[in-house]
């Protein structure tokens, strides 16, 4: 009854796509990681943000015809702000409090947004309909999907800006001060708390752009939150928690591990791969694979 | 003072006998046939309308939604809805079912799945209170010896029976023999017992002429199928079979696409998905030719025009025929439990659950015999019908009979492997 011989090509297609799905996965969880890197606070309400995001470019699209790569840029701006706004006014208060009230904070953040999403939207998925997310580009005998490619593209040029920023820019470097050192920060005059809301706003910028690339893939209902923060958590773990190319690791170890699950043993087993790298992970390198040991 | 105590003592002690026997009455539920005959019959009406069976379950709705109105006209019963969300999610199926008892409801309906179905099928077995799936087929929910649980909709083994039947005919009509075939299901319960069916049923189907060559089940919640897609296209089989929920099946045929893959056909032998208002909306003409062969109504039945007229009117921008299925059987659920109340006199649940056992509805929406419950509380003879996405629309092509259209087969983009 089963075919037992696996098509090379088509092992070779699988792990293209892996690669692909993975970058997007990475840019997704890149917010994630910035934030607690710098900020040392765990952004539970990350899903939920991207979510937001997804329905921001459905109806940018819906509205004004706006593609999701064009709205990439006033989304991640409106969120770049939105972060801002509510690192300021929110979170920073709860920067030296217990983990254990950061979190019950940011998970209340996260269920007023799905119920926000809810009523204004309704449950029912929605998705943004274009002709060449239908296409792929043939490459010798490999087929690669357009909209995860350019997604995958837009996932390394945002990482690599990203990178730019924190390594060669005077607010990039304020922001690390911060990170590698509070105290000290604050005692050469750095205004910690703003720099907190500004990587706050940048982590939400890029959780937007995650946003817009991913509605190219998924069709976005309110519920989509929670999974995607436990991906998001799955790789930045994998990766090392508050390493930018970390993510990006972690986000292509999990889609070649899906794919790779997926292809050669069952397709219903391919998330179990991703947790049994999880624990692997965390049984023999706790601070992930690009991560420091703190 | 004295005379007067034991002048009234007897008197009280007949007053306390004459409350304490109607409390046990009440126990035994003759209040109830007093409330039965003035009151409404209170239907819990359980469906997934959010989540990922969102679509299906409002589709569902629109049938519950229109019952009261035609049954008060049809019989003359008044008909009060108790809504519930299980938001597509077992747990919550449970749950809901068990607040709808509380809050009064005598009869529960729904929930259009196999895993809520069985979840609530337990809750209303251990409350005493009846439950008329609309749409579920998981077989084992009717083989529990439950006494409270009737289900008017096909059983796995009989959709597949049907199903396969039906692809033989189809095949037959279009003069092709496909040799292979790659089946792909979900893997929720329905999806595991209409694999189990099949299994069990196409080997004894020795007219077909395909055998598959591989088996794929996937996560009916799963955002991306690539993997699924390129392992089945892999293959080379000449058509896909499969069982598929609504939005996968948009996912899947999206991946199709991408991956330049163009079987013969794509064909259910008994999901939903495929036929759904969602799946035209969704992939406009890559929904064409896409086959489904399900439980489906007579368009030529009295009550289908009654129907849809109700249905028109409360939404006159819907088309009965992406809804047909959901609709037909939700309102067919609803119309057994008001049939068996306006018999049975009486909301007592035992009484209910009695009526409805001796259902006998000749005159129905579905296709096929009257509705009659064995002792399992099964329906059986429930009809099929073969349909096929022609035009933008789902369209009757098979059994000839009640056939609008003929069907097509290899789909016109068919590409050999």
């Amino acid at each position: 009854m089963r075919a037992r011989r696996v098509d090379p090509v088509n092992v070779a297609n699988q792990v293209v796509a892996g690669v692909l799905t993975g970058l997007v996965y990475g840019l997704m969880a890149l917010g994630l990681s910035v934030i607690f890197g710098v900020v040392r606070v765990v952004n539970f309400a990350h899903g939920e943000m991207m979510t937001i995001a997804m329905y921001a470019t459905v109806v940018l699209f819906a509205a004004l015809g706006l593609d999701p790569f064009l709205a990439i840029v006033p989304v991640a701006l409106a969120f770049f702000a939105f972060g801002y706004a509510l690192q300021s006014a929110l979170i920073n208060p709860f920067i030296t409090r217990p983990e254990h009230s950061q979190f019950m904070l940011l998970v209340a953040v996260a269920i007023i947004m799905v119920n926000a999403l809810l009523m204004f939207f309704g449950p029912s998925a929605r998705s943004v309909q274009l002709d060449y997310l239908l296409e792929s580009i043939e490459l010798g005998p490999l087929l690669l999907d357009r909209g995860k490619l350019y997604g995958a593209i837009v996932a390394c040029v945002t990482s690599g800006l990203l990178f730019a920023f924190f390594k060669f820019t005077r607010t990039g470097t304020a922001i690390r001060a911060c990170a590698d050192n509070y105290l000290g920060a604050r005692v050469v005059g750095l205004n910690v708390k703003r720099y907190y809301a500004f990587t706050f706003g940048l982590g939400a910028a890029c959780v937007a752009v995650a946003g817009c690339v991913m509605v190219l893939l998924v069709d976005v209902t309110p519920v989509l939150g929670p999974a995607y923060t436990l991906l998001a958590f799955v790789i930045v773990i994998v990766g090392g928690l508050g390493s930018m190319g970390g993510a990006l690791l972690g986000g292509v170890l999990i889609g070649v591990s899906e794919a790779l699950a997926g292809l050669l043993i069952a397709p219903s087993a391919k998330s179990m791969f991703s947790f049994a790298l999880l624990i692997l992970v965390l049984l023999f390198r706790p601070q992930g694979l690009l991560g420091k040991r703190a | 003072m004295s005379t007067n105590d034991n002048s009234t003592s007897p008197r009280r002690r007949r007053v306390l006998q004459a409350a304490a026997a109607s409390a046990a009455l009440s126990g035994l539920g003759f209040p109830a046939i007093v409330r039965g005959q003035t009151g409404a019959l209170k239907v819990g009406v359980l469906l997934p309308r959010s989540g990922v069976q969102g679509f299906i379950g409002q589709s569902c709705q629109k049938g519950a939604d229109l019952a009261p109105g035609v049954i008060k006209e049809m019989l003359g019963v008044n008909v009060e809805l108790m809504n519930a969300d299980t938001e597509s999610n077992v747990d919550v199926a449970r749950t809901r079912a068990e607040r709808l008892i509380q809050e009064g409801a005598n009869v529960l309906v729904g929930p259009f799945d196999s895993g809520a179905a069985a979840a609530i099928a337990q809750v209303a077995e251990q409350r005493g209170v009846p439950f008329v799936i609309n749409i579920a087929a998981a077989p084992q929910i009717t083989e529990q010896g439950y006494r409270y649980v009737f289900r008017n909709f096909q059983t796995a083994g009989d959709i597949v029976r049907n199903g396969l039947d039906l692809i033989g005919d189809m095949f037959r009509s279009t003069n092709t023999v496909p040799r292979t075939a790659v089946f792909m299901h979900v893997n929720d319960t329905f999806g595991q017992a209409m694999a189990k069916g099949i299994a069990g049923i196409l080997p004894q189907r020795t007219q077909l002429p395909f055998r598959i060559v591989d088996t794929i089940s996937y996560d009916p919640a799963a955002k991306d199928l690539t993997v699924e897609v390129g392992k089945a296209k892999a293959t080379r089989a000449d058509f896909l079979l499969l069982v598929c929920r609504l939005n996968d099946s948009i996912i899947l045929r999206r991946e199709m696409v991408k991956q330049r893959w163009y079987p013969m056909g794509v064909v259910s032998p008994g999901s939903p998905g495929m036929y759904e208002e969602q799946f035209f909306k969704s992939l406009g003409k890559l929904s064409e030719y896409c086959v489904s062969n399900v439980p489906w109504y007579n368009p030529k039945a009295p009550l289908t025009a009654v129907v849809e007229k109700a249905f028109l009117k409360q939404n006159p921008k819907d088309r009965l025929v992406f809804h047909g299925l959901n609709v037909g059987f939700t309102f067919e659920a609803i119309l057994i439990t008001a049939d068996a109340y306006r018999r049975a006199k009486s909301t007592d649940p035992k009484v209910l659950a009695d009526a409805i056992r001796q259902t006998n509805i000749a005159s129905k929406m579905m296709l096929g015999a009257p509705i009659r419950f064995n002792a399992k509380g099964q329906v059986e003879g429930i009809g099929s019908a073969c349909i096929q996405n022609l035009n933008l629309s789902p369209t009757v092509v098979l059994p000839a009979d009640a056939a609008t259209a003929k069907p097509v087969f290899p789909a016109p983009d068919y590409k050999p492997a």
